[in-house]
């Protein structure tokens, strides 16, 4: 009866798709749309089909039946750089940091700028010095005050400052989509509360966010709208402002049907 | 009141007391914290003040002739190091570079010899073999998913058997063999100590391995994968690819090797080096490289290979018995690797 009707074409599109592992039915006909300039949220109970939603939107999973759309243009992402070269980054529950390596060398790890001219294109060598001032200069757009070192290991850092820069390195990259996998779960109160300015932020640079959270007060603080997963289905797509916290878990657990 | 104010100040002031427990940062600390760093500070004190005791004990220590002699003794173990800190920096470990270097040395020896090719043609095949090892590892722990560890204990004994059933267990000698495979024997003065153009190979090894380990985007790949491998494949990297290149760039540093070893020893025989294997690791963990990837550094080895040369020419001049030089590289080793032990519990 809430359900939102939107004319826009979203950015990210998802038309029921299916995705089984063995007997096991992981999505059951899911569809979900980003559009530009939110912060979508998906909740949902362990085994919903969360993870495996996000798996298959960005790369990681390719699902047996169903469509992606980007920009409306059909998708098939067949792994993880797919997804990555067509603007969708995603920011892991495990980060995805090498801990020795320092935070600029995490930022570019895997597209390393080379430097200009023969040192580059024969010798193959890294532009260590550009790739550190942009790291710093995105670091500082995304208002991460706290990290202006950016030569320090990721083993030095705090949880909540390594993932500002797993945040910061998807913000940089993530031209269409930004994915977040659970950003709190593993932080205190405080560095909780930078991810969440970090989200409001990434969305106010126009970039459409994905986020999966189990914290229910997170999820309505940020959210523009919110994705309930249940058992492989969308059960509904609701707004903070249309449902409270108490109904939203309502639906997730099957109490109350929308 | 006073007796609640006498049990409520102690938890207070035991507080502050941890706290300042916490920030306070102890010299070790500050020590422990420089050496994460910079993982071949600690071999390279070792070095300098083995050389300093050694010289000490025995003048005849830093005579020139025998300074060129420890460089020719590590000429070979230093170079085999290459390859293994390159495996060891993916988070694993090669129990067949020894065995595949011989190989490719009897390779050599062989078709020069045995099959009348010329020098330049037996050399190509010998770097031709070491990089087919290379290739067989690789793959079998990229495409089967084995352990390093297994993989390269089967193919230790598979590269010593071709060893003997191509050099049919004979020994090919250097005076027999073209002039360009025991060119690696010939030395060079230099500010008076005689170096061999092995030693000068290997000299040249370190210097583009540690561009290219440091400088480019493989190198980065490299210390990626050994460091968290999951982590790697989610940022994009291909981590099967950069493990393959790995054990191929490995086999081309150990068919290097070979070559090296052939101007060492003035021939290339299947029973030689038998310890290679064991020393090259040895050397890569006294030189701060980490046995759990991700970790360490190139030159870090050749100081680990340098120390060794060290300590077994410095007590053998100091007259004491073989077994003493054993038990010397066996008790470094396990301190080597209880400095990396503690140095890596710096976190945050």
């Amino acid at each position: 009866m809430n359900t939102i009707t939107e004319t826009r074409t979203p950015v990210l599109a998802a038309r029921r798709l299916v995705k089984t592992y063995g007997h096991v039915v992981g999505l059951d006909g899911v569809s979900l749309e980003l559009y530009a300039g939110e912060v979508l949220a998906i909740i949902g109970d362990n085994g919903a089909g969360k993870t495996t939603l996000i798996k298959c939107l960005t790369g990681a999973e390719i699902p047996d039946e169903g469509e992606i759309r980007l920009d409306g243009e059909l998708v098939h992402f067949r792994r993880p750089q797919d997804a990555r070269e067509a603007g969708i980054e995603t920011v892991y529950q495990s980060l995805a940091v090498s801990p020795a390596l320092d935070v600029a060398a995490n930022m570019y790890l895997g597209r390393e700028l080379r430097r200009p001219g023969f040192l580059g294109s024969v010798l193959r060598m890294v532009d260590t010095k550009t790739m550190r001032q942009r790291a710093k200069a995105e670091l500082t757009e995304l208002g991460i005050s706290t990290l202006q070192d950016v030569a320090v290991p990721i083993e030095n850092l705090s949880g909540g400052q390594r993932q500002a820069v797993a945040v910061a390195r998807a913000a940089a990259f993530g031209s269409k989509v930004v994915v977040l996998d659970e950003p709190t779960a593993a932080l205190g109160v405080r560095e909780s509360n930078q991810v969440l300015d970090l989200i409001k932020r990434l969305r106010d640079k126009g970039v459409p966010v994905i986020l999966i959270s189990h914290n229910m007060p997170h999820v309505f603080e940020v959210a523009d709208r919110i994705h309930i997963q249940r058992l492989g289905k969308r059960a509904a797509t609701i707004t903070p402002e249309s449902h409270s916290m108490t109904e939203a878990v309502a639906i997730m657990t099957g109490a109350q049907k929308e | 009141m006073s007796n609640t104010n006498a049990t409520s100040s102690p938890p207070t002031s035991s507080l502050n007391l941890a706290s300042e427990f916490i920030n306070r940062q102890t010299p070790m600390m500050r020590i422990r914290g420089v050496l994460h760093r910079y993982p071949a500070i600690s071999p390279a004190i070792v070095l300098v003040l083995s050389i300093i005791v050694f010289g000490a004990i025995n003048p005849r220590f830093l005579a020139p002739t025998n300074l060129s002699l420890i460089t020719q003794q590590v000429a070979v173990i230093g170079t085999l190091g290459v390859a293994e800190t390159l495996v060891i920096l993916t988070a694993g470990i090669d129990l067949s570079v020894g065995a595949a270097m011989v190989l490719s040395s009897i390779v050599m020896g062989n078709a020069a010899v045995s099959f009348g090719l010329p020098g330049i043609v037996a050399l190509l095949l010998g770097l031709v073999t070491g990089l087919a090892t290379g290739v067989i590892n690789g793959l079998l722990v990229t495409r089967l998913n084995l352990p390093p560890f297994i993989v390269t204990l089967g193919t230790l004994s598979i590269f010593t058997a071709l060893t003997l059933l191509i050099s049919s267990g004979a020994t090919v000698q250097g005076n027999t063999m073209p002039a360009i495979l025991t060119w690696t024997g010939l030395t060079l003065k230099i500010f008076g100590v005689d170096i061999t153009f092995g030693v000068l190979l290997m000299v040249l090894l370190y210097l583009v391995m540690s561009f290219v380990l440091g400088r480019t985007s493989w190198g980065r790949h490299v210390y990626a994968v050994g460091d968290d491998k999951e982590a790697a494949r989610l940022t994009g990297i291909r981590v099967s690819r950069v493990l393959l290149s790995v054990y191929i760039v490995a086999g081309a540093v150990v068919a290097l090797t070979a070559w090296i070893q052939i101007g060492r020893d003035f021939g290339s025989s299947p029973n030689a080096a038998v310890d290679a294997n064991l020393n090259a690791i040895t050397a890569v963990v006294i030189g701060g490289t980490s046995l759990f990837g991700g970790r360490g550094n190139i030159w870090g080895t050749l100081l680990g290979a340098l120390i060794v040369g060290v300590f077994r020419n410095g007590l053998a001049l100091a007259g004491l018995d073989v077994l003493y030089q054993t038990l010397a590289v066996g008790v470094l080793v396990i301190v080597a690797v209880s400095i990396d032990q503690w140095i890596r519990k710096v976190r945050k």
